[in-house]
């Protein structure tokens, strides 16, 4: 017969619950203080900016007000100063990157990941990594040395056959004289356009093959299995799955488009007017205007190049932000063992 | 109705439509057939004559680049009638796609394959002379000849400046992933949240700030240090993120296994995780390097471009190589420009290499033997094994 022992009896024995404690000891917490040092003066010095900029520019914001969003000149002398401009500027150079990166950037990852041979495949992918290596100012001397010449024939003809589109319009050209008038069709929204879209196309590449390679082996199988061509397998399995991707990406690449500086203020001449006319010589962008402008400026002009640095941090911000929160939600569970 | 004239043993397929068209045979998904083949390539001739017709004795569309387009579009149209004439809608569908997809990543390699080769086409001339690597431009004009100047200042002042940038980005960059993966916690997400936004950040903002407070704000001069500080606040959240979505895929089971074995958080982190994650933080702090090296704007507000040596990045104005090349394309002289092409094909060849030792470095360890072993093979005579040849 057994019976327990009386612990009972004995107070050194008494069950009491087991101390825990979470908190790092020795090295441990040199460990975990020193992290947690790093993380806040990087949290300091990135969210600083970010601050910065919204602070200095608030002088700026607060004297012209409104006006400050609806202003096209930048003339610090007649004190007009405005961004709309530079904004619509800004967006009609990212939109012809897009429109022709985008179409771009797909087919290129649907080839990587869906009809390239096998051996191919790492290669290539190295190559869309080095695309987006390659430095900017190079894109830019690239569209500005050997691609405007084309891009202003392409301009003409097709204002010639399009001209009567409003956006495709070139003010004070006739592109049917007999006489050429080529300074028209230089420096425009479309070659800047050009030598950007050269810049964002391995970004928005790189997301969409990336998300067209998580693709369930088993459902593209599948579909052709059950007769599908290769063409009818990726409708209908490939590009939905890779939506979120695929949106993501472009967003990202727009992102990136509407901050690029260099290969613009290289390509551009200089016009500060609220136009869409793509075709025609002269625009300007907010990275533009603040690498051209910068040098000269006193510190209230400063103030506003900051106000204008600032909103379009903050619209790249939003873009980047919509961007990752559509690429993530198209992972469906793919995570990683963290 | 027939089925006693059919030999037993053989299955046949019942003809539930007698008016039904026969079956087309679909595009086969892996290797070609020869009337595949065959099709394909005569495709693409036929377009070709097309091309020549259309552009040469048809339409004034003279030029290299119609004639391109012309084929493209003609092989379009090739491409969709020979496969009308093989299958239906399905099938014309699919080869118009394929071509258009091919035909995209061929145009992504020809701007590529340009790019590169432009910028050695129209730089290559400056690069022969040994003096545009060990000379700077002090007192040499624009329009002298190459055997005269170099780019030596630049190369050295993007050396300087990135080295202030790394110097500052690789601790608290890695520091900074080290802590949102490892120790976690409210305040890491706070910092991954403001990280991952600051990555936004376009890099002339980046070098405005820098502009206004170390150099307006604060009054020193421009300088090298200006330009490295402006390439850092650009490079932190970029290697940050970076680094912080290469820890986070290093498997939790190696972590657990270190803490079940008895090490601490630092022995874990030091002994497990940052060694497992070595290649992939290379890789990241290399493009991020690459991606530095080859940014204009920020260094455009910061550091001015001087036209002679500098190597004190305290010291006043200094030069880097992508801001050496801006202002020689701006300056509008014919050799002025081909010494911004052949910096740039310096640049091109830092930035190469940089990407070359990244990937190299990204390869997951144990496929491949190191780099020395493959190219000294070292084995005793006469013995010889099946991994050597594959």
């Amino acid at each position: 017969m057994t019976s327990l022992p009386a612990y009972d009896d004995r107070d050194d024995l008494a069950i009491k619950p087991r101390k825990i404690s979470r908190k790092a000891t020795g090295a441990d917490a040199v460990f975990e203080h020193s992290a947690r040092a790093i993380g806040a003066s990087v949290l300091v010095i990135t969210g600083g900016v970010g601050l910065f900029l919204g602070w200095q520019g608030y002088p700026t914001l607060q004297r012209y007000g409104l006006s400050f969003f609806t202003e096209s000149q930048w003339l610090p002398d007649e004190d007009r100063i405005g961004i709309a401009g530079v904004l619509t500027g800004t967006f009609a150079v990212a939109t012809v990157a897009m429109v022709i990166a985008f179409p771009l950037a797909l087919t290129t990852a649907l080839y990587i990941s869906e009809y390239a041979p096998a051996r191919l495949k790492g290669v290539l992918v190295s190559m869309v990594d080095l695309m987006a290596a390659v430095p900017s100012i190079v894109y830019g001397l690239w569209g500005f040395f050997l691609i405007m010449p084309y891009a202003a024939q392409l301009a003409r003809w097709t204002e010639s056959n399009l001209g009567w589109l409003p956006f495709l319009d070139v003010r004070g050209s006739d592109p049917d004289a007999a006489y050429w008038d080529v300074s028209r069709y230089y420096s425009s929204a479309f070659c800047a356009g050009i030598a950007v879209s050269m810049m964002v196309m391995p970004m928005a590449c790189a997301v969409m093959r990336q998300v067209f390679s998580q693709t369930p082996p088993g459902e593209k199988e599948a579909a052709l299995a059950l007769g599908a061509t290769r063409w009818g397998m990726i409708r209908s399995v490939v590009l939905p799955f890779g939506r979120g991707g695929i949106i993501g990406g472009t967003m990202l690449a727009l992102g990136r488009a509407l901050g690029e500086t260099i290969a613009v203020a290289l390509i551009l001449s200089v016009a500060f007017e609220v136009k869409f006319n793509i075709l025609e010589v002269g625009h300007s962008t907010i990275s533009s205007l603040i690498a051209n402008r910068f040098g000269e400026a006193n510190a209230g002009q400063l103030s506003a190049l900051l106000a204008a640095g600032f909103v379009l941090f903050v619209i790249t911000l939003v873009v980047n932000t919509l961007a990752a929160l559509i690429v993530n939600r198209s992972r469906s569970g793919a995570g990683t063992d963290a | 109705m027939t089925t006693t004239q059919q030999a037993a043993g053989t299955t046949y397929r019942p003809v539930l439509d007698d008016d039904a068209p026969p079956a087309v045979p679909r595009g086969s998904l892996g290797r070609k057939s020869p009337e595949e083949r065959f099709v394909l390539w005569g495709t693409w001739a036929a377009a070709l004559g097309l091309a020549w017709v259309v552009t040469q004795r048809l339409l004034p569309l003279a030029g290299i680049p119609w004639f391109v387009v012309a084929f493209f579009v003609g092989g379009l149209v090739m491409t969709a009638v020979t496969a009308g004439m093989q299958g239906g809608r399905v099938e014309i569908g699919d080869r118009l796609v394929g071509a258009l997809v091919v035909g995209g990543a061929v145009l992504v390699g020809a701007a590529l394959v340009s790019t590169i080769g432009y910028v050695f086409y129209r730089g290559w001339e400056p690069l022969l002379h040994a003096n545009f690597y060990l000379s700077d431009m002090s007192g040499v004009g624009p329009a002298d000849p190459f055997d005269k100047g170099g780019v030596l200042h630049a190369m050295v002042g993007t050396l300087i400046e990135l080295s202030i940038a790394v110097a500052i980005t690789l601790p608290l960059g890695i520091g900074t992933a080290v802590f949102m993966t490892e120790v976690g916690g409210r305040f890491a997400t706070v910092v991954r949240t403001v990280v991952e936004a600051m990555t936004a950040l376009p890099s002339i903002v980046a070098g405005l700030f820098i502009y206004s407070v170390f150099i307006v704000a604060l009054g020193y001069p421009r300088s090298g240090l200006a330009a490295g500080l402006a390439l850092a606040v650009m490079m932190l959240p970029i290697i940050a993120r970076a680094s912080d979505v290469v820890l986070r895929v290093v498997p939790g089971g190696l972590r657990e296994a270190s803490l079940a074995l008895g090490a601490g958080r630092w022995k874990t982190v030091w002994h497990v995780v940052l060694p497992t994650a070595r290649p992939g933080l290379a890789t990241a702090l290399i493009l991020g390097i690459a991606r530095g090296a080859g940014e204009t704007s920020p260094v455009l507000l910061t550091s001015g471009a001087a036209a002679f040596l500098v190597t004190d990045p305290t010291d006043g104005v200094m030069n880097s190589l992508p801001l050496f090349i801006y202002t020689n394309v701006r300056s509008g002289q014919g050799t002025s420009e081909d010494r911004a092409f052949a910096a740039a094909t310096v640049l091109l060849v830092i930035v190469l290499a940089l990407f070359v030792i990244a990937r190299l470095l990204a390869r997951p360890r144990g496929t491949k033997p190191p780099l020395l072993s493959r190219l000294v093979p070292r084995r005793p005579a006469g013995t010889s094994t099946p991994e050597d040849r594959s």
